[in-house]
């Protein structure tokens, strides 16, 4: 939904960030206001996963130029687990495996940081049961994973509603959601995307990064973005995906090489 | 990056029990001999029996050759360079705690062990051990009323004699190891626990261990006797100051179960490790053996390692009596450069005889941790069942984590399993947990608390969160 007083939640202005020596974000600008969905698309090697981990604070990328604000605060500033705090969720391409951490105690462990952090009450473990129980229903999960570890000998469908759970449950203001449809079948895609559509309110910003447009048919996009090289190229509204879809990424690279040479 | 920045603050974290209390303490001087032998015995004015029974093993350790099967690397040790004997001075131990120097009562204060009678833990009796003599034993009227014996081994030696001869060396001959043989024969205090016949134990048992000199070796001796159907559960704490040196700890410790006895022997073993370059930090070559001799007798080590330069330690059960059963619970931490080469033995030898063995290594650092594991099934132990577990955690990229385990059985009606995995705590892991707001130490805290949980459920309540923290801390800057 487009309205274009709604607040700025995420501005990111001239990112630059590398990993080890490579640089791989080489000036993105991009800005999320509340209400709305924005879909980055690209290549693989494009620069849209690093741009989810940068935003996410991971240790292994380093911002070498550039701001990202949110709502008005230096976002880079914060630790990743601040970021997650304050409200900014990464929803991963490869969500990890945790042996031995109960995945109800890590899910009510995060959820109480963030209710901290909005100076709500902190859950005990039977309210934090009943909570659960109802946000499951977002991604139709059956209560049986909150037994079992974190991912552990989750399918890739399962791990990727858990995914959505955790979202459901820390209520972010920005969702980054990295190539959350990778892996799905279709009916856990129908699933999952139902779910992110319901979350995503007028008061919150969703990022979805995705290379296939299919996931665009579950949750129409207000803004699409190719990315190539590490920037942002092109700029458009649902009809770049469909292009996108009907020509392939071609034309991307001769654009590109074109913007080089010029 | 912010997460840097904390792994970095955190690393200089100190050992917490690194300080040194000044107080006057008499040592004799340097070096081992017949005399030494003779003059450790005379000092605590033991019977002619203890003296023969030192002689003979100081005899057999002349003889003898350091150990160098185990996964560990040092320089040899200079056993002329070691003080044999140091106390703090004071009279003959003190009728009531009144008596005891304030320096000493404070020094355990500090450890988080408070004697005195007002700030004593409400169900724990203590025996405090300061280097080589004990100094308070907490509770022990009470226990008396029970008809148990809890007191230090020098003061079991006078007003209990004919138990200590009865027991003693009785688990852990003299010459069963090198290690055993230098602590037979110069052994200066540790705890004594007697439980009669039909008597649970009313209240937990501990001993805490402070090495305090510098150039002083410690070697304790602790001995455990649960008559039929008596129980108890004991735990031992140990810490050391902060010297550049090292020093050597050489233990034994004897556990004697009858009939339908058992005891439970927990470890939250915390030794100066050394620093992050591997200067200093305790030589820790400890011999646990516990003897089922009673039928449906039971015996169960829970063991935390978190300190020490070198472990050397591997706490067995030789199950003799029928439908005996011996557990071994064991969480070994290693970081910096810290060696462990640990595990158990399960000698099987009574029919129907079970046996657990549950061991987590965690590795950090550029640490080495090895599991050794010895299960044996005798001819006799028709259906003797035994299961292990070993699990190793890798935290970054410069740490070894080994497994040895070996398996003998003679028995064809017996059934043994063994399971083992490696694992790694990975930077994505911790990551994934900050991404939800938890912070980094917590997250660390859970993957080690999750990957302990099976040897965590078995400490004692107020222990268990003890260790939980202790890890979390032993870890924090080693990951990332």
């Amino acid at each position: 939904m487009i309205r274009p007083d709604a607040d700025v939640l995420l501005e990111i202005s001239g990112l630059h960030a590398r990993v080890e020596d490579k640089a791989i974000l080489k000036g993105v600008n991009l800005t999320l206001r509340s209400g709305e969905i924005h879909a980055v698309m690209g290549r693989n090697g494009s620069g849209k996963s690093t741009l989810s981990k940068v935003l996410a604070g991971h240790p292994a990328y380093t911002v070498t130029a550039g701001t990202v604000s949110y709502r008005g605060q230096n976002l880079l500033e914060l630790s990743p687990e601040e970021r997650a705090r304050v409200g900014v969720f990464l929803g991963f391409q490869y969500p990890v495996e945790i042996p031995g951490v109960s995945n109800l105690e890590f899910l009510r462990v995060a959820t109480n940081a963030r209710r901290v952090q909005l100076g709500q009450e902190e859950l005990d473990t039977f309210a934090f049961e009943d909570l659960v129980r109802e946000r499951l229903k977002v991604v139709q999960m059956d209560p049986a994973f909150l037994d079992r570890s974190v991912n552990e000998g989750f399918s890739g469908g399962e791990k990727k509603r858990n995914e959505i759970l955790q979202m459901a449950l820390l209520e972010p203001l920005v969702a980054i959601l990295d190539e959350t449809d990778s892996g799905l079948d279709i009916d856990a895609l129908r699933i999952v995307a139902a779910g992110v559509s319901q979350l995503a309110t007028a008061d919150t910003a969703t990022l979805l990064i995705t290379h296939y447009q299919r996931l665009l048919e579950a949750i129409t996009p207000d803004f699409v973005h190719v990315m190539a090289a590490g920037r942002i190229l092109r700029t458009g509204g649902r009809e770049l995906a469909l292009e996108l879809e009907e020509r392939g990424y071609d034309w991307v690279d001769q654009e590109l090489a074109a913007l080089e040479l010029g | 990056m912010t997460t840097a920045a904390s792994v970095g603050d955190l690393v200089s974290q100190p050992y917490k029990y690194g300080f040194v209390t000044d107080i006057e303490t008499e040592k004799i001087a340097k070096g081992l001999s017949e005399d030494v032998v003779r003059l450790i015995s005379s000092k605590k004015d033991e019977p002619a029996f203890l003296l023969e029974f030192r002689l003979r093993a100081y005899r057999q350790w002349l003889q003898m050759e350091t150990p160098d099967w185990a996964a560990l690397g040092y320089p040899q040790i200079d056993f002329q360079n070691i003080i044999y004997y140091a106390a703090p001075k004071q009279r003959d131990k003190k009728a009531s705690l009144d008596e005891v120097d304030p320096k000493l009562l404070e020094t355990f204060d500090k450890l988080g062990i408070p004697l005195s009678e007002q700030k004593r833990l409400t169900n724990v009796a203590v025996d405090a051990v300061f280097d080589s003599v004990s100094i308070a034993t907490t509770y022990k009227e009470k226990l008396a009323e029970h008809g148990v014996i809890f007191c230090s081994i020098s003061e079991a030696v006078k007003e209990h004699p004919e138990l200590i001869e009865r027991y003693l060396g009785t688990v852990v001959p003299s010459n069963d190891n090198y290690y055993s043989a230098l602590n037979s024969a110069v052994f200066s205090d540790g705890s004594f626990v007697f439980i009669p016949k039909g008597v649970e134990c009313p209240m937990e048992l501990s001993t805490y261990f402070r090495i305090n000199s510098g150039d002083t070796g410690q070697f304790e001796r602790t001995l455990i006797v649960a008559e039929e159907g008596a129980s108890v559960s004991y735990l031992e704490g140990c810490t050391a100051p902060m010297f550049d040196t090292n020093q050597l700890h050489a233990a034994v410790v004897e556990l004697v179960v009858l009939d339908d006895a058992s005891i439970k022997y927990s470890t939250v073993q915390n030794w100066y490790a050394g620093d992050e370059n591997g200067v200093g930090g305790i030589y820790n070559f400890v011999t646990k053996r516990g003897h089922c001799r009673g039928d449906r007798s039971k015996i169960s080590w829970t063991q935390v390692e978190t300190g020490s330069a070198i472990t050397w330690k591997y706490p067995s059960c030789v199950l003799q009596g029928a439908d005996s059963v011996g557990e071994f619970y064991s969480v070994a931490l290693t970081n910096n450069h810290q060696q462990a080469d640990t595990g158990s033995k399960m000698v099987h030898v009574g029919p129907r005889t079970r046996s657990t063995i549950v061991s987590k290594g965690i590795s950090a650092g550029h640490s080495a941790n090895s599991y050794r594991g010895l299960v044996q099934i005798g001819p006799k132990a028709v259906g003797a069942r035994n299961y292990s577990q070993c699990d190793s955690m890798l935290i970054g990229d410069q740490a070894a984590a080994n497994t040895y385990p070996y398996i003998r059985s003679q028995q064809p009606l017996a059934s043994v399993e063994h399971e083992a995995s490696t694992c790694r705590m990975s930077e994505d892991q911790l990551f994934y947990l900050q991404s939800r707001g938890i912070a980094f130490e917590e997250a660390v805290s859970m993957m080690v608390s999750g990957f302990c949980r099976d040897v965590f459920n078995q400490l004692p309540m107020e222990f268990a969160a003890e260790a939980d923290k202790l890890l979390a801390l032993k870890l924090e800057g080693s990951v990332g």
